[in-house]
């Protein structure tokens, strides 16, 4: 174990942390304006990756690609809100379960469109290639990853706490029945979040369909990674879900890189010293 | 309750003595719904009768196979001395998963049960120098009971099924309606008024999860004889997805409704499997159509509902 291996790993757990904050900002403030959890948040990440995957394919573009994948899951997730949980608002229970019949149809629908082949994004050419620092070597693509993620993480703690709709949002997050009394429209709040979220969601997808590739399963592989990045963070917070993400990111790789028989099994450290000293996670509130 | 056990009574001797009648298909799917049947019913307790929506339910049912997968193929371990390591494995492991879930409720519960069984499944597929990881482990004979006839033939084993089922649902019942299982709904109804009551409502909560997850193991452990065969697929998200779409189906709290739950979706996918292999597009399919159009359960849709 030499120092370079502690750079190198330290420096891959940050890039998967940056790409998991993607997937579990939107997750956590769904939870935070909804009360629900989106079990089909990973099925977005994997939708926006082969979406991604067929605007590369056809056009060449990467930046097409973000475009075309969050608007496209932007959609399905604002439709998925308007027409079917609506229905159900205030039955949490029915929620969640319905977004697991909708994971369901996805991972589907994605087999049936896509087949069972595993692929890779193409990493645009300007993002090729490793950045020399000292003695340790840097992928590009990796950098550009966790900057991507921290200008998304700024962008968004920016609009929550400057912007008037952030005020709306963090209204409704508190309490959504005040919020609602005071006259904000929490509806077409959720809306709005919900599509964030999916958007988010895809980004991710596709930015990680460049290094993890975009493959069947890859939905119900990447969600628990999400789910424990908010249990650890705390459930409808920005800050937990950055310091959350950053946290899963690194010990997985960590974990990965000494005990690989036992890979998926550091996820369960995280989770189970948060919640034996903070059951509500490190933001989270009661 | 005395309807009920006229109602068991009728379907059980409607099967055992069918059963002789029946070609081996049939008779392999019925065996599958009645292994499938204690799994759903297991769920049940937590799901139905405290209030907990636990969606890591596989592994416990997955680690009671294993179990028996490992000591009957590579240490040749019998049926009594695989039964209980199959039961002590899914005890243990739901005792050591409880510690963290029953910290928290509905959605939160939710997430983390998800989480944990998904950790079970990345030792299963990961684990190879244990579990063979993506090959799963073949070959598991079935038992020896020291009877005259084998557990090999389709007929035997069902009725082997069938009576692992009845100890199964007989175990629940009493246990539902014992003052014990009386307390876990009362929680589901109001935690802080069992607490007021002077309740110990986190010990009911954790043994109702130990005793779930180890009657999901029993499930486990016939589902390995039966099979032969035990994989990460026994432990992945879509068979505690399934197992929770069987209960709500049938109806939570009814126990009797997520085993006829467990047999629509067992059939369901057999029969569609026939036809076509968007099996998992039909179970999203029915899943958000049980939530819209009988968010209760079949057995709330035939009117019966909680007593």
């Amino acid at each position: 174990m030499t120092g370079e291996f502690w750079i190198a790993q330290t420096f891959n757990g940050l890039s998967y942390g940056a790409l998991l904050f993607l997937l579990a900002s939107g997750l956590s403030l769904i939870f935070g304006v909804m009360r629900i959890v989106n079990l089909a948040h990973g099925s977005y990440f994997m939708l926006g990756g082969y979406v991604g995957l067929s605007v590369v394919w056809r056009t060449g573009s990467f930046v097409g690609a973000l475009v075309a994948a969050g608007i496209a899951v932007g959609l399905i997730g604002i439709g998925m809100e308007r027409i079917f949980l609506r229905r159900l608002s205030g039955q949490t229970l029915g929620q969640v379960l319905m977004t697991i019949g909708f994971a369901l149809i996805f991972q589907d629908l994605a087999l049936l469109i896509w087949g069972g082949d595993p692929y890779t994004i193409p990493v645009p050419a300007p993002l090729q290639g490793v950045v020399r620092l000292g003695l340790s070597t840097f992928p590009t693509y990796r950098i550009f990853i966790v900057l991507v993620a921290l200008v998304i993480g700024i962008l968004l703690w920016l609009a929550l706490e400057r912007t008037r709709a952030g005020a709306m949002i963090r209204a409704a997050v508190d309490d959504a029945e005040m919020a609602r009394g005071v006259g904000i429209n929490v509806p077409v709040i959720s809306l709005a979040v919900f599509a964030l979220g999916a958007c988010l969601a895809a980004l991710g997808g596709v930015i990680g369909g460049a290094f993890l590739g975009v493959y069947p399963g890859a939905d119900f592989e990447v969600l628990p990674y999400a789910f424990v990045v908010v249990i650890v963070g705390g459930l409808g917070s920005l800050p937990g879900a950055m310091v959350g993400s950053l946290l899963v990111g690194l010990l997985d790789n960590y974990g990965k890189a000494l005990f690989p028989e036992l890979s998926y099994f550091t996820l369960f450290a995280p989770m189970a010293l948060i919640l034996a000293l903070r059951p509500t996670g490190l933001f989270g509130r009661a | 309750m005395g309807r009920r056990v006229l109602v068991v009574c009728i379907v059980v001797g409607l099967m055992a003595a069918g059963a002789p009648l029946l070609p081996a298909y049939p008779l392999t799917l019925l065996t599958q719904a009645l292994i499938a049947a204690i799994l759903a019913m297991s769920l049940d307790l937590l799901l139905g009768y405290t209030g907990l929506p636990s969606l890591g339910h596989a592994a416990y049912f997955g680690v009671g196979a294993y179990a028996v997968a490992i000591l009957a193929t590579e240490r040749q371990v019998g049926f009594a001395g695989c039964l209980a390591a199959g039961l002590v494995a899914a005890a243990v492991t739901a005792a050591l998963f409880g510690l963290l879930a029953i910290r928290a409720t509905g959605t939160y519960f939710l997430m983390i049960t998800l989480a944990l069984g998904m950790v079970v499944w990345g030792l299963a597929f990961r684990w190879v120098s244990l579990t063979k990881g993506d090959n799963g482990i073949a070959g598991v004979p079935r038992p020896e009971l020291g009877l005259p006839w084998g557990l090999w033939g389709a007929l035997p084993f069902f009725y082997f099924a069938l009576i692992a089922a009845i100890v199964a649902w007989a175990l629940l019942e009493l246990l539902v309606h014992s003052p014990f299982g009386l307390g876990l709904e009362g929680i589901r109804e109001s935690e802080s008024r069992m607490r007021a009551l002077g309740y110990n409502v986190w010990l009911h909560k954790y043994l109702a999860f130990v005793l779930s997850g180890t009657l999901a193991g029993f499930a486990g452990v016939f589902w390995a004889y039966y099979n032969g065969f035990v994989s990460p697929v026994d432990v992945q998200l879509v068979t505690s997805v399934e197992t929770l779409l069987m209960v709500a189906l049938g109806g939570p709290g009814t126990l009797l409704g997520p085993a006829a739950g467990a047999a629509i979706i067992i059939f369901l996918k057999n029969f569609v499997s026939v036809y076509t292999k968007r099996w998992l597009l039909i179970l999203g399919a029915v899943y958000i159509g049980a939530i819209l159009f009988a968010p209760r359960g079949l057995a709330g849709a035939l009117g019966r509902g909680r007593r």
